[in-house]
């Protein structure tokens, strides 16, 4: 009877200081540092990084109007070293809308403390389908090969059209207009 | 005697639209149908122009009544585009309006192919920004042949596929350091594939898988080999390539 009172004050004592800790946690230390947070519908990263960390394209993570949810993370140096000498003033900025050949091609860029916290595409030409649910699909085992240039003549050539010309058209656009 | 062949290429829409002919009785007003088809196409779907109809419409100056017959099969393709995909595909852009380019591209050149067969052609080609719709054969008697590009140098091509009676579309972003992610779970970017091929029974059904395919990442190759009647190349970031298991049958 002793040691079972024992343990049960030791669990309690355990589960009180573990509460307290994490009421002191939420709101004595978490709190001032959300408030730099950016708003929970950008998946930007928040690393100080200068460089375009990650674009969103999800239709259902960002803009609701966004219409694809396709997601590009990509880097620039041109824009890192844009940002670095001049910084941007905050907001939202939507640059031109860019032909990606057989798309539209538009993001919009979010300055947040000078720097470029997120860029969304607002339109991206591969725009369709995109709810198909992955993780039905079996995995087959498929011939797989290194690409290696071919030298025979063909009648025909596939391939996609290029959409980041038209990204970084946009982007410069957008980023034009965040100048200070 | 080797058979005339009539191959011409013009800029319209945006991009690089090339129609070639094998044919015997091939003539030159064939080639300038399509080419006329296509400039009717850019003219009532390009939101570029001020004048085009889909322009009017998103000006609010022609009601849903006085829509043209074109401009009606469009607004149902995307519908039923937009249900097959959740809602992901949606032709309404963030402005709040219309832009159907997505869809338009497949379908014209789809329509161009149908209307040389109904002139009584066989052996053509019609090819609008990198996607194709092949018919019968080429000049020399064989199927047409078709280069899948180099995404990371296009003036190169990676493997060389025979298509009769067929489309093919390339989707993908021929750029490094850009990473695709799965829009179900962002935080995880899938392998980044940089170009995915898809072989199908016309342009416009393998261009809207072709892109299906790109969105889904990694995944993409299997759901292709999931598809019945259609087949893939996929090229990740690395430069290996992965195809379904019945493609080889066009190689």
């Amino acid at each position: 009877m002793k040691i079972h009172l024992k343990k049960v004050l030791v669990s309690l004592l355990v589960i009180v200081g573990f509460v307290f800790y994490a009421i002191y946690q939420r709101y004595f230390i978490a709190q001032p540092a959300m408030v730099t947070n950016p708003p929970p519908d950008t998946v930007a990263d928040q690393s100080t990084s200068e460089t375009v960390s990650t674009t969103t394209v999800s239709q259902a993570e960002t803009a609701p109007s966004a219409d694809t949810p396709v997601t590009l993370a990509g880097t620039s140096a041109t824009t890192a070293t844009t940002a670095e000498n001049a910084p941007y003033k905050d907001g939202q900025y939507d640059g031109n809308i860019a032909d990606a050949y057989y798309g539209l091609v538009q993001v919009r860029a979010i300055i947040q403390g000078g720097k470029i916290t997120d860029v969304q595409f607002l339109s991206y030409p591969n725009d369709r389908s995109k709810s198909i649910q992955i993780n039905t699909y079996a995995m087959p085992k498929l011939k797989a090969e290194a690409v290696k240039a071919q030298s025979a003549k063909v009648n025909i050539v596939t391939g996609a059209t290029n959409t980041s010309r038209a990204f970084i058209n946009s982007l410069t656009n957008a980023l034009s207009q965040a100048q200070v | 005697m080797k058979p005339k062949a009539i191959k011409h290429t013009r800029d319209l829409m945006g991009m690089t639209i090339t129609v070639e002919i094998a044919d015997y009785s091939a003539k030159e007003s064939d080639i300038d149908m399509v080419f006329s088809y296509f400039e009717s196409v850019e003219k009532r779907f390009s939101v570029f122009k001020d004048d085009s109809e889909i322009t009017l419409i998103n000006n609010g100056k022609i009601s849903q009544s006085q829509y043209s017959e074109d401009m009606k099969t469009v607004f149902v393709l995307a519908e039923k585009t937009k249900s097959q995909t959740n809602g992901y595909f949606d032709i309404i852009a963030p402005d709040g309006k219309y832009n159907p380019s997505g869809i338009v591209k497949g379908w014209a050149i789809y329509n161009a192919s149908k209307m040389l067969l109904e002139k009584g052609l066989k052996n053509f080609y019609v090819e609008a920004g990198g996607d194709i719709q092949a018919h019968g054969l080429n000049g020399q008697g064989m199927k047409w042949s078709v280069g899948i590009q180099n995404p990371f140098d296009p003036s190169q091509i990676v493997k060389v596929i025979r298509l009769k009676d067929m489309g093919i579309a390339t989707s993908g972003t021929y750029r490094r350091g850009l990473h695709v992610y799965n829009p179900h779970n962002v935080k995880e970017p899938l392998t980044e594939i940089v170009s995915i091929s898809v072989i199908g029974p016309n342009i416009y059904e393998a261009d809207r898988f072709a892109t299906t395919a790109f969105a889904m990442g990694a995944q993409g190759i299997n759901f292709i080999e999931n598809l019945k009647g259609f087949e893939g190349y996929m090229i990740n970031k690395d430069g290996i390539a992965v195809q379904t298991s019945d493609f080889i049958r066009y190689l």
